[in-house]
Protein backbone atom coordinates (compact mmCIF):
# COMPACT_ATOMS: atom_id res chain seq x y z
CA UNK A 1 0.00 0.00 0.00
CA UNK A 2 1.19 3.39 -0.96
CA UNK A 3 0.94 4.79 2.87
CA UNK A 4 3.84 2.37 4.77
CA UNK A 5 6.65 3.45 2.87
CA UNK A 6 5.85 6.95 4.77
CA UNK A 7 4.97 6.34 8.03
CA UNK A 8 7.41 6.30 11.23
CA UNK A 9 7.62 8.70 13.69
CA UNK A 10 7.05 11.93 12.73
CA UNK A 11 9.75 14.64 13.14
CA UNK A 12 10.11 18.31 12.44
CA UNK A 13 12.36 19.39 10.06
CA UNK A 14 13.34 22.46 8.90
CA UNK A 15 11.69 23.74 5.57
CA UNK A 16 13.04 26.80 3.52
CA UNK A 17 11.51 29.53 1.73
CA UNK A 18 11.39 29.65 -1.70
CA UNK A 19 9.04 31.85 -3.18
CA UNK A 20 5.53 33.64 -1.67
CA UNK A 21 2.88 34.04 -4.36
CA UNK A 22 0.00 36.01 -3.47
CA UNK A 23 -3.21 34.04 -4.94
CA UNK A 24 -5.79 36.72 -3.59
CA UNK A 25 -5.52 39.80 -1.48
CA UNK A 26 -5.37 37.86 1.60
CA UNK A 27 -4.24 34.46 0.29
CA UNK A 28 -0.75 33.32 -0.05
CA UNK A 29 0.66 30.01 -1.63
CA UNK A 30 3.89 29.75 0.28
CA UNK A 31 6.85 27.21 -2.07
CA UNK A 32 9.01 24.96 -0.16
CA UNK A 33 12.42 23.05 -0.54
CA UNK A 34 12.08 20.42 2.45
CA UNK A 35 15.04 18.59 2.02
CA UNK A 36 14.35 14.78 3.66
CA UNK A 37 10.60 15.21 2.03
CA UNK A 38 9.33 11.46 1.19
CA UNK A 39 6.16 12.55 -0.95
CA UNK A 40 2.81 12.75 -0.02
CA UNK A 41 -0.84 11.76 -1.12
CA UNK A 42 -3.41 14.72 -2.34
CA UNK A 43 -5.05 16.20 1.07
CA UNK A 44 -2.34 15.21 3.46
CA UNK A 45 -1.34 18.06 5.71
CA UNK A 46 2.11 19.48 7.48
CA UNK A 47 1.69 20.82 11.18
CA UNK A 48 3.80 24.27 11.04
CA UNK A 49 5.41 25.01 14.60
CA UNK A 50 6.97 28.85 14.99
CA UNK A 51 9.01 29.61 18.10
CA UNK A 52 9.46 33.21 19.35
CA UNK A 53 12.87 34.06 20.88
CA UNK A 54 11.82 33.80 24.26
CA UNK A 55 10.83 30.02 23.60
CA UNK A 56 7.25 30.50 22.86
CA UNK A 57 5.53 28.50 20.56
CA UNK A 58 2.07 27.96 18.18
CA UNK A 59 1.42 25.27 15.96
CA UNK A 60 -0.79 24.81 13.30
CA UNK A 61 -2.01 22.74 10.95
CA UNK A 62 -1.75 23.57 7.01
CA UNK A 63 -3.42 21.49 3.79
CA UNK A 64 -0.57 20.35 1.22
CA UNK A 65 -1.66 22.26 -2.05
CA UNK A 66 0.48 20.81 -4.28
CA UNK A 67 0.46 17.46 -5.92
CA UNK A 68 2.57 14.70 -4.99
CA UNK A 69 4.51 14.76 -8.07
CA UNK A 70 5.89 18.46 -7.48
CA UNK A 71 9.44 18.40 -5.82
CA UNK A 72 9.29 21.80 -3.52
CA UNK A 73 5.78 21.42 -1.53
CA UNK A 74 3.32 24.30 -1.23
CA UNK A 75 1.06 25.37 1.58
CA UNK A 76 -1.98 28.29 0.58
CA UNK A 77 -2.95 29.96 3.58
CA UNK A 78 -5.17 32.57 4.41
CA UNK A 79 -3.99 35.45 6.18
CA UNK A 80 -6.52 36.14 9.61
CA UNK A 81 -7.43 39.56 11.09
CA UNK A 82 -6.98 37.99 14.74
CA UNK A 83 -4.43 35.35 13.61
CA UNK A 84 -1.42 34.21 15.54
CA UNK A 85 0.70 31.91 12.60
CA UNK A 86 -0.87 32.84 9.38
CA UNK A 87 -0.43 36.58 9.57
CA UNK A 88 3.34 35.53 10.01
CA UNK A 89 3.19 33.02 7.10
CA UNK A 90 1.77 35.51 4.64
CA UNK A 91 3.10 38.69 5.81
CA UNK A 92 6.41 38.34 7.60
CA UNK A 93 8.31 35.05 5.66
CA UNK A 94 10.62 36.14 2.68
CA UNK A 95 12.55 33.66 0.54
CA UNK A 96 15.52 32.51 2.60
CA UNK A 97 13.55 32.10 5.87
CA UNK A 98 13.09 28.58 7.35
CA UNK A 99 10.12 27.27 8.93
CA UNK A 100 9.85 23.76 11.14
CA UNK A 101 7.66 21.77 9.75
CA UNK A 102 6.31 17.83 9.82
CA UNK A 103 4.44 15.87 7.76
CA UNK A 104 2.76 14.82 5.45
CA UNK A 105 0.00 13.64 7.94
CA UNK A 106 -3.50 12.51 7.19
CA UNK A 107 -4.76 8.73 5.51
CA UNK A 108 -8.23 9.66 6.06
CA UNK A 109 -8.50 12.96 3.64
CA UNK A 110 -6.70 12.04 0.93
CA UNK A 111 -7.69 10.79 -2.65
CA UNK A 112 -5.54 9.02 -5.69
CA UNK A 113 -6.64 8.94 -8.91
CA UNK A 114 -6.62 5.46 -8.40
CA UNK A 115 -9.42 5.91 -5.91
CA UNK A 116 -11.58 6.53 -8.60
CA UNK A 117 -15.01 8.53 -8.30
CA UNK A 118 -17.64 9.97 -9.28
CA UNK A 119 -16.19 12.63 -6.92
CA UNK A 120 -17.88 15.30 -5.64
CA UNK A 121 -15.44 18.14 -3.80
CA UNK A 122 -17.10 21.08 -2.11
CA UNK A 123 -14.72 23.56 -0.43
CA UNK A 124 -15.84 26.67 1.23
CA UNK A 125 -13.29 29.45 1.42
CA UNK A 126 -9.72 28.25 2.13
CA UNK A 127 -11.36 24.76 2.45
CA UNK A 128 -10.31 24.68 -1.36
CA UNK A 129 -6.77 23.64 -0.31
CA UNK A 130 -6.67 19.95 0.03
CA UNK A 131 -9.31 19.88 -2.73
CA UNK A 132 -6.61 21.33 -5.38
CA UNK A 133 -4.02 19.07 -4.29
CA UNK A 134 -6.54 16.18 -5.83
CA UNK A 135 -7.37 17.94 -8.87
CA UNK A 136 -4.13 18.82 -9.59
CA UNK A 137 -3.05 14.94 -8.96
CA UNK A 138 -6.22 14.18 -11.12
CA UNK A 139 -5.04 16.55 -14.18
CA UNK A 140 -0.90 15.27 -13.43
CA UNK A 141 -2.06 11.68 -13.98
CA UNK A 142 -4.45 12.33 -16.99
CA UNK A 143 -7.59 11.18 -15.13
CA UNK A 144 -10.95 11.28 -16.42
CA UNK A 145 -13.01 10.61 -13.56
CA UNK A 146 -16.31 12.25 -12.83
CA UNK A 147 -15.60 15.11 -10.89
CA UNK A 148 -17.21 18.11 -9.70
CA UNK A 149 -16.38 20.82 -7.41
CA UNK A 150 -18.30 22.94 -5.35
CA UNK A 151 -16.34 26.18 -3.95
CA UNK A 152 -17.93 28.55 -2.45
CA UNK A 153 -16.69 31.80 -1.65
CA UNK A 154 -17.47 35.91 -0.56
CA UNK A 155 -16.51 36.99 -3.91
CA UNK A 156 -15.20 36.57 -7.48
CA UNK A 157 -11.81 38.44 -6.03
CA UNK A 158 -11.84 36.01 -3.48
CA UNK A 159 -12.19 33.37 -5.47
CA UNK A 160 -8.72 30.88 -4.80
CA UNK A 161 -7.06 29.52 -7.91
CA UNK A 162 -9.87 30.68 -9.91
CA UNK A 163 -7.65 31.03 -13.34
CA UNK A 164 -6.18 27.54 -13.19
CA UNK A 165 -9.57 26.01 -11.98
CA UNK A 166 -11.39 27.65 -15.00
CA UNK A 167 -7.79 25.78 -17.43
CA UNK A 168 -8.65 22.56 -15.81
CA UNK A 169 -11.97 22.44 -16.43
CA UNK A 170 -12.98 19.87 -19.03
CA UNK A 171 -11.78 15.98 -19.05
CA UNK A 172 -14.67 15.79 -16.92
CA UNK A 173 -13.92 17.93 -14.11
CA UNK A 174 -16.84 20.38 -13.71
CA UNK A 175 -16.45 23.46 -11.43
CA UNK A 176 -19.33 25.77 -9.89
CA UNK A 177 -18.89 28.65 -8.01
CA UNK A 178 -21.08 29.97 -5.51
CA UNK A 179 -20.31 33.78 -4.48
CA UNK A 180 -22.01 34.07 -0.94
CA UNK A 181 -21.31 38.25 -0.33
CA UNK A 182 -20.48 40.06 -3.42
CA UNK A 183 -21.10 39.37 -7.49
CA UNK A 184 -19.77 40.94 -10.27
CA UNK A 185 -21.95 42.25 -12.81
CA UNK A 186 -23.94 40.09 -15.24
CA UNK A 187 -23.20 37.24 -12.84
CA UNK A 188 -25.79 34.35 -13.34
CA UNK A 189 -23.73 31.69 -10.47
CA UNK A 190 -25.41 31.14 -7.80
CA UNK A 191 -25.18 33.39 -5.18
CA UNK A 192 -26.04 31.97 -1.62
CA UNK A 193 -24.29 29.61 0.59
CA UNK A 194 -24.41 26.03 -0.10
CA UNK A 195 -27.37 24.08 0.83
CA UNK A 196 -29.47 21.00 -0.30
CA UNK A 197 -31.06 22.25 -3.37
CA UNK A 198 -27.77 23.44 -4.98
CA UNK A 199 -25.81 20.33 -3.89
CA UNK A 200 -28.69 18.18 -5.42
CA UNK A 201 -28.59 20.38 -9.00
CA UNK A 202 -24.19 19.38 -8.70
CA UNK A 203 -23.74 16.31 -7.28
CA UNK A 204 -23.68 13.17 -8.79
CA UNK A 205 -26.96 11.28 -7.58
CA UNK A 206 -26.93 8.72 -4.27
CA UNK A 207 -27.07 6.12 -6.53
CA UNK A 208 -23.72 6.77 -8.45
CA UNK A 209 -21.66 7.03 -4.83
CA UNK A 210 -19.40 9.51 -5.32
CA UNK A 211 -17.27 9.95 -3.26
CA UNK A 212 -17.27 12.93 -1.44
CA UNK A 213 -14.96 15.32 0.17
CA UNK A 214 -16.22 18.49 2.57
CA UNK A 215 -13.34 20.97 3.49
CA UNK A 216 -13.69 24.62 4.91
CA UNK A 217 -14.72 26.25 8.25
CA UNK A 218 -16.52 23.87 10.93
CA UNK A 219 -19.68 25.43 10.49
CA UNK A 220 -19.65 25.09 6.49
CA UNK A 221 -18.97 20.97 6.71
CA UNK A 222 -21.54 20.30 9.19
CA UNK A 223 -24.07 22.43 7.00
CA UNK A 224 -22.60 20.53 3.59
CA UNK A 225 -22.60 17.37 5.60
CA UNK A 226 -25.52 17.26 7.05
CA UNK A 227 -27.57 18.17 3.34
CA UNK A 228 -25.68 15.68 1.65
CA UNK A 229 -26.54 12.82 4.58
CA UNK A 230 -30.57 14.27 4.00
CA UNK A 231 -29.89 13.98 0.15
CA UNK A 232 -29.62 10.18 0.90
CA UNK A 233 -25.58 10.16 0.24
CA UNK A 234 -24.16 7.55 2.84
CA UNK A 235 -22.72 9.27 5.76
CA UNK A 236 -19.21 6.85 5.10
CA UNK A 237 -18.90 8.27 1.67
CA UNK A 238 -18.77 11.62 2.87
CA UNK A 239 -15.36 12.88 4.41
CA UNK A 240 -14.95 15.78 6.09
CA UNK A 241 -11.63 17.68 7.05
CA UNK A 242 -12.85 20.90 9.44
CA UNK A 243 -11.03 23.86 10.25
CA UNK A 244 -12.28 25.38 13.14
CA UNK A 245 -14.67 28.39 13.18
CA UNK A 246 -12.43 30.30 10.95
CA UNK A 247 -11.10 28.11 8.64
CA UNK A 248 -7.66 28.22 7.31
CA UNK B 1 -22.80 22.04 16.79
CA UNK B 2 -19.78 23.93 18.26
CA UNK B 3 -18.07 26.24 15.30
CA UNK B 4 -14.40 25.21 17.58
CA UNK B 5 -15.15 21.66 16.55
CA UNK B 6 -12.45 19.64 14.68
CA UNK B 7 -12.22 16.26 13.54
CA UNK B 8 -9.83 13.39 13.98
CA UNK B 9 -7.24 15.04 10.89
CA UNK B 10 -6.25 17.58 13.53
CA UNK B 11 -4.49 14.91 15.74
CA UNK B 12 -3.39 13.30 13.34
CA UNK B 13 -0.28 14.31 13.63
CA UNK B 14 0.00 13.71 17.29
CA UNK B 15 -1.45 10.38 17.42
CA UNK B 16 1.45 9.39 14.65
CA UNK B 17 4.04 10.98 16.80
CA UNK B 18 3.01 8.56 19.39
CA UNK B 19 2.36 5.47 17.61
CA UNK B 20 3.71 5.70 14.60
CA UNK B 21 1.24 4.61 12.52
CA UNK B 22 -1.48 6.60 10.85
CA UNK B 23 -4.08 6.44 12.65
CA UNK B 24 -6.99 8.47 11.11
CA UNK B 25 -7.59 5.35 8.61
CA UNK B 26 -8.14 2.82 11.87
CA UNK B 27 -11.41 2.07 12.67
CA UNK B 28 -12.95 2.96 16.50
CA UNK B 29 -15.69 1.27 17.50
CA UNK B 30 -17.63 3.16 20.58
CA UNK B 31 -18.34 1.26 23.84
CA UNK B 32 -20.90 4.09 24.45
CA UNK B 33 -23.37 3.15 21.60
CA UNK B 34 -21.21 0.60 19.62
CA UNK B 35 -21.04 3.00 16.49
CA UNK B 36 -18.05 2.46 14.62
CA UNK B 37 -15.96 5.13 12.68
CA UNK B 38 -12.54 5.86 11.08
CA UNK B 39 -10.69 7.99 13.81
CA UNK B 40 -10.05 10.77 11.01
CA UNK B 41 -14.43 11.14 11.57
CA UNK B 42 -14.55 11.52 15.12
CA UNK B 43 -15.22 14.82 16.93
CA UNK B 44 -12.41 16.57 18.12
CA UNK B 45 -13.01 19.00 21.06
CA UNK B 46 -9.36 21.15 22.38
CA UNK B 47 -10.14 21.52 26.07
CA UNK B 48 -7.04 21.53 28.91
CA UNK B 49 -6.19 18.46 26.83
CA UNK B 50 -7.72 16.87 23.04
CA UNK B 51 -10.58 14.91 23.94
CA UNK B 52 -11.86 13.09 20.88
CA UNK B 53 -15.33 11.65 20.77
CA UNK B 54 -17.61 9.84 19.17
CA UNK B 55 -19.47 11.29 16.89
CA UNK B 56 -22.88 9.70 17.40
CA UNK B 57 -23.16 10.24 21.13
CA UNK B 58 -20.48 12.17 21.73
CA UNK B 59 -19.02 10.10 24.32
CA UNK B 60 -15.05 10.47 24.93
CA UNK B 61 -13.60 8.25 23.21
CA UNK B 62 -9.62 8.74 23.57
CA UNK B 63 -8.14 11.77 25.41
CA UNK B 64 -4.94 12.97 24.80
CA UNK B 65 -2.44 15.25 27.55
CA UNK B 66 0.32 16.12 26.08
CA UNK B 67 3.89 18.08 27.70
CA UNK B 68 7.15 18.38 26.58
CA UNK B 69 8.28 14.80 26.46
CA UNK B 70 5.40 12.84 27.41
CA UNK B 71 1.73 11.78 25.73
CA UNK B 72 -0.77 11.09 28.08
CA UNK B 73 -3.39 9.06 25.96
CA UNK B 74 -6.34 7.40 27.30
CA UNK B 75 -9.04 5.52 25.41
CA UNK B 76 -11.57 5.03 28.31
CA UNK B 77 -14.67 4.92 25.46
CA UNK B 78 -13.02 2.91 23.06
CA UNK B 79 -13.84 -0.53 22.68
CA UNK B 80 -11.64 -1.12 19.80
CA UNK B 81 -9.41 0.16 17.63
CA UNK B 82 -9.27 -1.85 14.06
CA UNK B 83 -5.68 -1.11 12.37
CA UNK B 84 -4.97 -2.22 8.69
CA UNK B 85 -1.36 -3.62 9.18
CA UNK C 1 14.33 24.65 21.90
CA UNK C 2 16.80 25.38 18.84
CA UNK C 3 15.05 26.88 16.18
CA UNK C 4 14.37 30.32 16.28
CA UNK C 5 11.62 31.57 13.83
CA UNK C 6 12.99 34.34 12.91
CA UNK C 7 10.40 37.67 13.10
CA UNK C 8 8.05 35.33 14.53
CA UNK C 9 6.56 37.38 17.61
CA UNK C 10 2.94 35.28 18.41
CA UNK C 11 -0.04 36.54 19.85
CA UNK C 12 0.56 39.69 22.48
CA UNK C 13 2.41 38.67 25.81
CA UNK C 14 2.78 40.62 28.14
CA UNK C 15 5.62 41.04 30.78
CA UNK C 16 3.94 41.58 33.83
CA UNK C 17 4.37 41.69 37.28
CA UNK C 18 6.06 38.81 38.13
CA UNK C 19 4.54 38.88 40.98
CA UNK C 20 1.08 38.00 39.55
CA UNK C 21 2.24 35.36 36.74
CA UNK C 22 2.79 32.21 37.89
CA UNK C 23 5.97 30.39 36.68
CA UNK C 24 5.85 29.41 32.80
CA UNK C 25 2.90 31.73 32.04
CA UNK C 26 2.12 34.35 29.58
CA UNK C 27 -0.64 36.71 29.93
CA UNK C 28 -3.28 37.47 27.61
CA UNK C 29 -5.69 39.86 26.63
CA UNK C 30 -8.33 37.83 24.55
CA UNK C 31 -9.86 34.95 26.29
CA UNK C 32 -9.96 32.00 24.77
CA UNK C 33 -12.22 29.40 24.39
CA UNK C 34 -11.29 25.74 25.32
CA UNK C 35 -13.75 22.91 26.13
CA UNK C 36 -13.07 19.37 26.03
CA UNK C 37 -16.56 18.60 24.63
CA UNK C 38 -19.77 20.04 22.81
CA UNK C 39 -21.53 23.01 24.55
CA UNK C 40 -24.21 22.00 26.62
CA UNK C 41 -27.59 23.90 26.12
CA UNK C 42 -29.46 23.46 29.19
CA UNK C 43 -32.63 25.25 29.23
CA UNK C 44 -32.55 27.28 32.37
CA UNK C 45 -36.21 25.63 33.65
CA UNK C 46 -34.37 22.65 33.35
CA UNK C 47 -31.09 23.66 35.16
CA UNK C 48 -30.63 23.22 38.68
CA UNK C 49 -27.81 23.02 41.05
CA UNK C 50 -27.15 20.33 43.52
CA UNK C 51 -24.97 19.08 46.51
CA UNK C 52 -24.79 15.96 46.94
CA UNK C 53 -22.31 12.52 48.25
CA UNK C 54 -21.98 12.73 51.85
CA UNK C 55 -24.20 15.17 53.77
CA UNK C 56 -26.90 15.14 55.87
CA UNK C 57 -28.79 16.23 53.56
CA UNK C 58 -28.91 16.90 49.77
CA UNK C 59 -29.67 20.53 48.26
CA UNK C 60 -31.01 21.82 45.25
CA UNK C 61 -31.90 24.48 44.15
CA UNK C 62 -33.61 25.85 40.59
CA UNK C 63 -32.32 28.74 38.56
CA UNK C 64 -35.06 30.98 40.52
CA UNK C 65 -33.64 29.45 43.72
CA UNK C 66 -30.10 29.45 43.24
CA UNK C 67 -29.95 33.86 41.20
CA UNK C 68 -31.87 34.62 44.80
CA UNK C 69 -28.95 33.33 46.97
CA UNK C 70 -26.90 36.22 47.94
CA UNK C 71 -24.13 36.45 45.31
CA UNK C 72 -21.02 38.69 45.08
CA UNK C 73 -18.73 40.50 43.06
CA UNK C 74 -15.29 38.83 42.23
CA UNK C 75 -12.31 40.12 40.47
CA UNK C 76 -9.70 37.32 39.97
CA UNK C 77 -6.32 36.34 38.07
CA UNK C 78 -6.88 32.89 36.01
CA UNK C 79 -4.40 30.83 34.92
CA UNK C 80 -5.04 28.33 32.71
CA UNK C 81 -2.53 24.96 32.01
CA UNK C 82 -1.91 25.76 28.53
CA UNK C 83 -0.26 28.82 29.83
CA UNK C 84 -2.17 31.94 29.33
CA UNK C 85 -3.25 33.78 32.08
CA UNK C 86 -5.75 36.54 32.23
CA UNK C 87 -5.44 39.18 35.17
CA UNK C 88 -8.85 41.27 36.43
CA UNK C 89 -11.21 39.03 35.66
CA UNK C 90 -14.86 40.17 36.54
CA UNK C 91 -17.00 37.69 37.87
CA UNK C 92 -20.40 37.27 39.42
CA UNK C 93 -21.52 34.68 41.27
CA UNK C 94 -22.41 32.71 44.81
CA UNK C 95 -19.70 31.69 47.16
CA UNK C 96 -19.38 28.16 47.77
CA UNK C 97 -19.54 28.94 51.62
CA UNK C 98 -22.91 30.03 51.00
CA UNK C 99 -24.14 26.55 49.53
CA UNK C 100 -22.76 24.52 51.78
CA UNK C 101 -23.62 26.77 54.66
CA UNK C 102 -25.57 24.50 57.50
CA UNK C 103 -24.45 21.73 55.08
CA UNK C 104 -23.12 18.59 57.63
CA UNK C 105 -19.94 16.66 56.08
CA UNK C 106 -17.45 14.46 57.26
CA UNK C 107 -16.46 14.20 53.56
CA UNK C 108 -12.49 15.91 52.14
CA UNK C 109 -13.18 16.00 48.68
CA UNK C 110 -15.59 17.53 46.22
CA UNK C 111 -15.93 16.30 42.71
CA UNK C 112 -17.88 19.14 40.74
CA UNK C 113 -19.76 17.49 37.93
CA UNK C 114 -21.15 19.29 34.58
CA UNK C 115 -23.66 18.41 31.77
CA UNK C 116 -21.47 16.40 29.52
CA UNK C 117 -19.79 14.44 31.99
CA UNK C 118 -16.97 16.39 32.45
CA UNK C 119 -15.69 15.80 36.08
CA UNK C 120 -12.81 17.49 38.53
CA UNK C 121 -11.78 17.01 42.07
CA UNK C 122 -10.50 19.18 44.64
CA UNK C 123 -9.77 18.88 48.39
CA UNK C 124 -12.71 20.31 50.70
CA UNK C 125 -10.67 22.56 51.80
CA UNK C 126 -9.82 24.36 48.47
CA UNK C 127 -13.69 25.68 47.96
CA UNK C 128 -14.41 26.98 51.36
CA UNK C 129 -12.86 29.65 53.34
CA UNK C 130 -13.82 32.07 50.51
CA UNK C 131 -11.97 30.57 48.03
CA UNK C 132 -14.69 29.31 44.86
CA UNK C 133 -17.84 30.08 43.76
CA UNK C 134 -20.69 29.40 41.39
CA UNK C 135 -20.52 32.23 39.06
CA UNK C 136 -22.98 33.35 36.14
CA UNK C 137 -21.92 36.60 35.28
CA UNK C 138 -18.66 38.00 33.71
CA UNK C 139 -17.45 41.10 33.19
CA UNK C 140 -20.67 42.79 33.86
CA UNK C 141 -23.36 39.75 31.69
CA UNK C 142 -24.51 37.27 31.89
CA UNK C 143 -21.71 34.14 31.41
CA UNK C 144 -21.86 33.07 28.05
CA UNK C 145 -22.36 29.31 26.95
CA UNK C 146 -18.92 28.71 25.17
CA UNK C 147 -17.41 30.23 28.73
CA UNK C 148 -19.50 27.76 30.54
CA UNK C 149 -22.62 30.13 30.97
CA UNK C 150 -25.18 29.73 32.25
CA UNK C 151 -23.16 28.67 35.27
CA UNK C 152 -19.61 27.49 35.86
CA UNK C 153 -16.95 27.39 38.98
CA UNK C 154 -14.70 29.45 40.09
CA UNK C 155 -11.55 28.73 41.91
CA UNK C 156 -8.88 30.95 40.96
CA UNK C 157 -6.21 29.55 43.20
CA UNK C 158 -5.55 26.41 40.54
CA UNK C 159 -5.12 25.87 37.08
CA UNK C 160 -8.42 26.67 35.17
CA UNK C 161 -9.26 23.41 34.35
CA UNK C 162 -10.65 23.07 38.18
CA UNK C 163 -13.04 25.30 37.25
CA UNK C 164 -15.31 23.02 35.76
CA UNK C 165 -17.80 24.71 32.95
CA UNK C 166 -21.55 24.27 33.02
CA UNK C 167 -21.07 23.11 36.35
CA UNK C 168 -23.96 21.01 38.08
CA UNK C 169 -23.13 20.35 41.36
CA UNK C 170 -21.00 19.44 44.02
CA UNK C 171 -20.60 15.79 45.01
CA UNK C 172 -18.90 15.68 48.31
CA UNK C 173 -16.59 12.22 49.36
CA UNK C 174 -14.39 11.04 51.98
CA UNK C 175 -11.94 9.32 49.02
CA UNK C 176 -10.22 11.36 46.50
CA UNK C 177 -11.85 10.48 43.01
CA UNK C 178 -9.54 12.19 40.28
CA UNK C 179 -11.62 13.48 37.30
CA UNK C 180 -11.91 13.78 33.39
CA UNK C 181 -8.22 15.20 32.76
CA UNK C 182 -6.47 14.11 35.99
CA UNK C 183 -7.47 10.25 35.19
CA UNK C 184 -5.26 11.80 32.17
CA UNK C 185 -2.06 12.78 33.02
CA UNK C 186 -2.93 16.52 34.35
CA UNK C 187 -1.98 16.74 38.12
CA UNK C 188 -4.03 16.07 40.85
CA UNK C 189 -3.90 19.11 42.20
CA UNK C 190 -3.32 22.30 40.07
CA UNK C 191 -1.61 24.70 42.10
CA UNK C 192 0.09 26.79 39.67
CA UNK C 193 2.24 28.80 41.69
CA UNK C 194 4.24 25.26 41.82
CA UNK C 195 3.81 24.29 37.87
CA UNK C 196 1.77 21.93 39.13
CA UNK C 197 0.83 20.94 35.42
CA UNK C 198 0.70 17.24 35.02
CA UNK C 199 1.34 13.73 36.55
CA UNK C 200 5.25 13.75 38.55
CA UNK C 201 5.37 17.53 38.38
Amino acid sequence: MAGAALLGRLTWQLASVVDVVPETSRVKTIVFDVPEWPGHRAGQHVDVRLTAEDGYQAQRSYSIASPPNRARIELTVEMLEDGEVSPYLTEELRPGDQVELRGPIGGYFVWEPSSGGPLLLVGGGSGIVPLMAMIRARAGAGSTVDTRLLFSSRGWDDVIYRDELAGLEGNGLRVVHTLTRSQPPGWTGYARRVDGAMLAEVAPPPADRPRAYVCGPTPFVEAVAEALVQLGHDPPSIRTERFGPTGG
Amino acid sequence: MDARMLDGNAVAGLLQEVFAVEITTAVGTCAGCGASEPVGAVHVFEGAGVALRCSHCDSALVKIVKDGSRVWVGFPGLRTLEVAV
Amino acid sequence: MSFVSRGFRGRRRDEADSARVPPGQYVTHDFPVLSAGPTPHTPLDRWDFSIAGEVDEPRRWTWEEFRALPSEEVTADIHCVTKWSKLNTAWEGVSIDTLLDGVDTSAEYVVQFSDGGYTTNLPLEDVTGGKAWIVFGYDGEPLEPEHGGPARMLVPHLYFWKSAKWVRGLRLQSQDEPGFWEVNGYHNYGDPWQEQRYWGD
